[in-house]
């Protein structure tokens, strides 16, 4: 062996973490094989349900939208962590001796490529079968930007509060629902403005998700750390 | 000779359950220190506090310099431990997993094959981790440990599941720590392949560590 070192930045821990992450999801297709059918169908279900009245499709659809890629960040979440659990992984990672804000960093950031992927499929789904027009695509893309790096930030957050309780299925959803309701409420006025309204209506909503996205990415960053510590 | 593992009276709980129970322990640089006991004596815990996944109750716990109940996590870069468990990825390949551990140590690709040879794993490097049998595993998690190039290798049962071949390997692993400034503590109950491999032997019971029989490596 070399014996060579090179120090790691944290970026580059994040990088490392995340592209981890995604790897083994690209292979074990969880997310192409449950969390994306998931999505579907919560679309395709409410397509069905509301089909007789096409207006008021139209004007839930942000709505069910948001919805949707909140039920799958629970699923993605979970998934996160759940594949820290098998063969002392989670000890693994902690010896690695990797910064906890870099863990932090590339957790989230593997969530929200795998919501992202699921937002554009959806997205696509939504303007097909709802019918919906999209008047300011600037608007809805930003939102979408904001609101999933919002979710991906909390639900790494919240994830490892519970990875260390035994009912952590059944908890991370009552945890992090209600934190998580402004982003559900400031992405769905923002794409009603963006979709079918008036585009320019859609910055406060915008500037709310901005700033909660960055007040969770900051609160991860410093505290994911001893979190990860302790739920082991 | 330096001190890289100083613990004076050690107080470690699980739970409520006293696992070591005001433990002291000297390991100087380049021993190969064996650790046996009976089952539930504390050896697994010992290990795990001086990897720095567990923190002291109370008592002084020194690894490589560092206080383990104030930096435990600084400890971790120049420790590597070779548990009960693998620490690895099911979905990744053997290759795949080591390269993270190295990539997170900061060590080069090309370190990653020269493990790989060094575990006899370099034919399966392309398994995924679930796909590779009982003994191969075990040589995984000793590459992964090994890739990161440890001052402190910790081993825990490091010969279970281990064919004759994984077992001659790892005794080139550890007969060659010391040359490589390496330190090794090492868990086994089978003392009869480990003690020849030993400088020094310690005995853990009730969560003392009670006797010290010293050793010159055969």
């Amino acid at each position: 062996m070399t014996g060579e070192r090179t120090e790691v930045s944290i970026w580059r821990e994040a990088a490392l973490v995340a592209g981890k992450d995604l790897r083994i999801e690209a292979r074990a297709r969880v997310a192409l094989g449950q969390i994306l059918p998931f999505g579907l169908i919560v679309i395709l279900l409410f397509a069905f349900a509301l089909d007789p009245d096409r207006g008021v499709l139209t004007r839930v659809a942000p709505g069910l939208f948001w919805i949707a890629v909140l039920l799958a960040t629970l699923l993605a979440v979970g998934r996160a962590f759940a594949i820290e659990t098998h063969h002392g992984a989670r000890d693994g990672l902690r010896m690695t001796g990797l910064d906890g804000g870099a863990i932090f960093l590339g957790k989230a950031t593997a969530i929200a490529v795998q919501l992202a992927a699921l937002e554009v499929v959806l997205g696509v789904g939504v303007i097909v079968l709802y019918g919906v027009d999209v008047n300011g695509i600037g608007v809805v893309v930003l939102t979408a930007v904001a609101a999933t790096v919002g979710l991906a930030a909390t639900g790494t957050l919240y994830g490892v509060l519970a990875a260390g309780l035994r009912l952590r299925e059944t908890l991370l959803p009552l945890l992090l629902l209600p934190v998580i309701a402004p982003v559900m409420l400031g992405a769905t006025r923002a794409f009603e403005d963006g979709l079918g309204g008036v585009p320019g209506d859609a910055w406060p909503w915008l500037g709310i998700l901005t700033v909660f996205a960055v007040i969770y990415t900051t609160i991860g960053v410093m505290a994911f750390g001893a979190l990860w510590e302790e739920a082991a | 000779m330096s001190l890289v593992v100083r613990l004076r009276s050690v107080v470690c709980l699980l739970g409520r359950f006293p696992a070591l129970a005001g433990a002291d322990l000297d390991v100087g640089a380049g021993e190969i220190v064996l650790v046996t006991g009976p089952n539930g004596a504390g050896k697994t815990t010992l290990l795990r506090l001086l990897a720095g996944l567990l923190a002291p109750h109370s008592g002084t716990a020194e690894v490589m310099g560092c206080d383990l109940a104030v930096d435990r996590v600084a400890a971790r870069r120049a420790i590597a431990l070779v548990g009960h468990e693998t620490y690895c990825y099911d979905d990744l390949t053997a290759r795949e997993n080591v390269k993270f551990f190295a990539r997170a140590a900061g060590r080069r690709d090309a370190d990653i094959d020269a493990v790989m040879d060094t575990v006899a794993l370099s034919e399966s490097a392309h398994l995924v981790h679930r796909g590779l049998s009982a003994g191969q595993r075990r040589r995984l998690a000793l590459a992964v440990a090994l890739v990161r190039e440890p001052q402190l290798l910790l081993l825990d049962e490091p010969h279970a599941g281990l064919d004759a071949m994984g077992r001659e390997v790892l005794a080139g692993v550890v007969r060659r720590a010391p040359s490589e400034g390496r330190t090794v503590v090492m868990v086994s109950h089978e003392v009869d392949i480990a003690r020849p491999l030993a400088t020094r032997e310690v005995r853990v019971d009730g969560g003392l560590i009670e006797t010290v029989v010293p050793r010159v490596a055969s």
